[in-house]
């Protein structure tokens, strides 16, 4: 049912392939609630973590999946390897992929690199993350939150909230939820939202309490304090009096609407903390559902003849 | 042309039968609990819970176990099995599990299914009821209840229909030319 | 040798020549030219071939113009020899029918001397297979801070002056240069981006690049830089070239001057009115590119630019690099296409959709450079050296990068089935047929 071996993106899959995924979590998430956390899947394969970037969550998270699907995991850790000593990227995977890689999971600063390496390798190659691009398996794992949570996503109304501009999460979840039939919109200031995504058919708002109002959904996203210094907003004061997710605007919001975050937070920026561990938040539900989506994506693509 | 071995009425005694024969061999209803593998033995647990509640007059627990994550093939299959939901909501620990499956063949099946319920927890006993047995195991696999013996060749296909799935209550033969569709 | 090439269609625009006739070459000068079309009646020029030693070409339903000049070429020596060098790039530029190069000055050291622009011309007059052309940098290192000796290397045989691969991000600094080129009619080649605009950029700016998470270069980094460098030519009066013109509104500004008899001329590049940023798809760094693609609407507007004069020259931009270079993740990968061999067919197209007749493309990558860089080239007459192209219009091919005779394999349209190409290039004596 899945077109490729690898998973890039979003923008790469249909709804139905969205759906397989989500709905083959479901039985993962079976398994990961009970005393023995693994099956006999996947046994013998091996997963190669490649993260050129540093990030402990989503790194963990793969590891996880990848071990309760009974594969060996390598962690290839940057600094350490030879990729600092000029090995060209192909290489490595090449060389990764000598050692036996069945599962090539990779995080890199530039778009497009799993791409490029999707061609060259014969290993399945899971997007953990690339540049500005995608982060395919966290907007997975959000929407199978939303869809347990609230039923459904068709016909809901989700806000996005922060630096859409250079968050891969913002844009697979964007594309995601609208191939699901959501109805998306996006609030944060003018600098962080490209003018241009308005033709992918999302509303945008620049004002909190007007863009909260009635939705059923809050994802909100990390801002990062690069962003500050190279001058897309004043002060993370100023961010945070505009765009901070407070119990106040939360309450314009739908009485049920659910509140997420991709993590890590950054308490009293873009999210209080009184949300963040109130009644409302999904978000440790998101971690969870993380390591489910990702058993049920290496399941898949294992099963996709080369 | 596929030939039916059984019908409704065939199907419902046969069952009638095993549920009598599980309270039989496992002296009542103590400790005992049904077990259905997905899709066809799930139809089947819950049947045999049913009669075995106006024998008995009480419930038994039953569940269904999807075995997908613990099968032999997954290497050699064209894509990955259909993944279904794993539904047992009681302990498995120190009770006696009664496995059911609509038809037992190579007996592969039978054998993901303990590795499965393994991981789930250690049950005292596990005894196997199957609505046909088709022959030709693989493995070391015998069911204690069976609904019928058909002796089949390895070219033909056992088919079991449940009313559940929105089909009439059937079990068919169908030989390797035979190319038709479900009948409703 | 002796080259007599029959029955061709000649199009000299310099000369106002627009028929069938023969061509005679020998010792590399062209000694006849006999055309015996009605438009011109009968003429014959020059003496007639004697003895029976003589290559006949026949070129009946074929092309014969004046050997091409690319204003616009980076031939990567000295320095980056493994991307290209003068006798690769040449050889490139004659299989792509070009028989004059100009050749950029971000080489390493950059042509910003004299020694390096003597080291460039020696080492084309050994190996190189066509006539070749530096271009001397307008700043010390392109570094866009001081002058470099634009006399002095004048002199020694630059022709124009560029920092090409960078703007001249002073204004002050431009200015000065405009000026001060004055003294030794030369033009100045601007290379116009805003640096703070483009910033880091690696695609056109718009939909296509947020959805590719790639950062874009909105077309305004390229218009505010030609809007100043036009102003700054009113004011001095010196002679601008605008580089690799890509977008609607900088077909429009240069228009514009043109309108108000500003001294500016511009040139663009088949890429820019064959593809569009589409061709990035894919993360496809062989679509990397500075200015970089754009959308259709330029595309068009490229054309309009090139069919009502807006635009004079169409030149290559030819940008060499070494396999591996491209085979790296999209924002890393440097930009450039490798454009000598596939530029004629490409312009070629222009013809068949209308949008130039067969004269105007072979003014415009023959005379009209030439004219712009004050070189004797762009013609054919009895007793000048013989450079001249035979193309078939007609004939198809495949473009296959690992066939190209460039060292840069790095093209967009691998893959592409291309119509008209040169069929034999004449230069320095040569005969070259493919």
């Amino acid at each position: 049912m899945l077109n490729s071996k690898d998973l890039l993106g979003i923008k790469e899959l249909s709804k139905e392939e969205i759906y397989l995924f989500l709905d083959t979590a479901a039985g993962f998430k079976d398994v990961i609630g009970r005393d023995i956390k693994k099956v006999p899947a996947l046994r013998g394969k091996t997963t190669v973590n490649l993260f050129f970037e540093p990030s402990t969550r989503t790194r963990t998270s793969f590891e996880l999946a990848a071990k309760r699907l009974s594969t060996d995991v390598i962690n290839f850790s940057v600094p350490t390897s030879s990729v600092v000593k000029g090995e060209s990227l192909i290489d490595t995977a090449l060389t990764v992929q000598a050692l036996g890689a069945d599962f090539i999971i990779i995080r890199h600063s530039s778009s497009g690199v799993p791409h490029l390496l999707g061609t060259k390798i014969k290993a399945s190659v899971i997007n953990a993350g690339d540049g500005t691009n995608e982060h395919p398996t966290q907007a997975l794992l959000d929407a199978f939150t939303i869809k347990e949570k609230k039923g459904k996503i068709e016909g809901l109304e989700i806000a996005v909230v922060g630096d859409i501009a250079h968050s891969r999460v913002a844009k697979s979840n964007i594309y995601c939820l609208i191939k699901l039939g959501a109805k998306v919109r996006l609030i944060g200031p003018p600098t962080l939202i490209p003018k241009e995504i308005e033709d992918l058919g999302v509303g945008i708002f620049h004002n909190m309490e007007e863009g909260v109002r009635g939705v059923d959904v809050l994802m909100m996203l990390r801002i990062q304090m690069e962003r500050q210094d190279k001058g897309f907003f004043p002060s993370t004061e100023e961010y945070s009096r505009n765009w901070c997710l407070t119990t106040d605007r939360l309450s314009l919001a739908k009485e049920d609407a659910i509140v997420m975050h991709p993590g890590p937070m950054n308490r009293g920026i873009e999210i209080v903390s009184e949300i963040a561990d109130g009644p409302q938040s999904v978000i440790l539900e998101q971690v969870t559902n993380g390591i489910a989506v990702r058993m049920a994506v290496m399941y898949l693509l294992a099963g996709v003849k080369r | 042309m596929p030939k039916e071995l059984m019908n409704k009425k065939d199907i419902d005694r046969a069952i009638t039968r095993m549920a009598h024969e599980i309270l039989e061999k496992n002296k009542g209803m103590e400790k005992l609990c049904l077990v259905g593998i997905q899709r066809g033995g799930v139809f089947l647990a819950q049947r045999l819970a049913a009669k075995i509640k106006q024998i008995e007059k009480k419930d038994i627990p039953v569940g269904s176990l999807d075995i997908a994550f613990y099968r032999d093939d997954l290497n050699i299959r064209k894509e990955q099995p259909m993944v279904r939901r794993t539904e047992i909501a009681f302990e498995v620990t120190d009770l006696k599990i009664v496995l059911a499956d609509d038809v037992l063949f190579t007996g592969r099946s039978i054998r993901a299914a303990m590795d499965a319920l393994m991981d789930i927890g250690r049950p005292s006993l596990i005894q196997l009821a199957v609505l046909v047995d088709r022959g030709h195991r693989e493995l070391p696999v015998k069911a204690d209840y069976v609904g019928k013996n058909i002796p089949t060749s390895t070219s033909e296909t056992v088919v079991v229909q449940f009313e559940e799935e929105g089909l009439e209550d059937r079990v068919m033969l169908e030989k390797p030319d035979a190319g038709e569709v479900k009948s409703a | 040798m002796k080259v007599l090439i029959k029955n061709g269609h000649i199009i000299d625009p310099s000369q106002g020549i627009d028929g069938v006739g023969d061509i005679y070459i020998e010792s590399g000068k062209i000694k006849e030219i006999n055309i015996k079309s009605m438009e011109h009646g009968a003429r014959s020029t020059g003496q007639k071939p004697q003895s029976s030693d003589v290559r006949i070409i026949d070129a009946s339903g074929l092309l014969v113009v004046p050997g091409l000049v690319d204003m616009h070429v980076h031939l990567r020596e000295p320095g980056f020899e493994y991307k290209e060098t003068i006798k690769t790039g040449t050889m490139a530029a004659i299989k792509g029918g070009f028989t004059t190069v100009c050749c950029m000055p971000n080489t390493n050291p950059v042509n910003d001397h004299a020694s390096v622009t003597e080291f460039i011309i020696r080492k084309a007059k050994q190996e190189g297979h066509c006539t070749v052309h530096p271009i001397g940098a307008i700043t010390k290192g392109q570094k866009g801070e001081e002058l470099a000796e634009i006399g002095t290397m004048k002199n020694e045989g630059c022709i124009a002056f560029s920092d090409d691969g960078q703007p001249v991000m002073n204004s002050a600094m431009m200015r000065r240069a405009l000026e001060y080129s004055k003294a030794f009619k030369v033009p100045v080649i601007s290379h116009s981006e805003d640096l703070t605009l483009s910033d880091g950029g690696v695609m056109n700016e718009g939909l296509t690049s947020v959805t590719l998470g790639l950062k874009g270069i909105p077309a305004e980094a390229e218009q505010i830089m030609i809007f100043r460098d036009i102003l700054l030519a009113e004011l001095t009066g010196g002679r601008l070239h605008i580089a690799h013109v890509s977008t609607a509104g900088s077909v429009h500004l240069v228009r514009e001057a043109k309108q108000r008899g500003i001294n500016v001329t511009a040139e663009t590049c088949p890429h820019y009115f064959s593809i569009t940023e589409d061709a990035v798809k894919g993360y496809n760094t062989n679509a990397k590119v500075n200015p970089p693609l754009r959308t259709s609407r330029d595309l068009e507007a490229i054309k309009e630019g090139l069919r009502d004069g807006a635009i004079d020259v169409i030149a290559t931009d030819h940008a060499p690099h070494h396999i591996d270079e491209k085979l790296k993740p999209f924002d890393m990968a440097p930009f450039g296409i490798s454009g000598l061999e596939t530029a004629l067919s490409l312009s070629l197209q222009l013809v068949r959709e209308g949008v130039l007749t067969i004269k105007e493309l072979v003014e415009k990558m023959t005379l009209n450079p030439a004219k712009i860089l004050g070189l004797d080239k762009g013609f054919l007459k009895p007793g000048s050296e013989a450079e001249l192209v035979v193309i078939d219009e007609n004939k198809e091919f495949e473009v296959k990068s690992e066939r190209f005779v460039s060292k840069g394999k790095n093209t967009p349209f691998e893959g592409r089935i291309l119509k008209g190409m040169p069929v034999f290039t004449f230069c320095k004596g040569k005969l070259y047929e493919w």
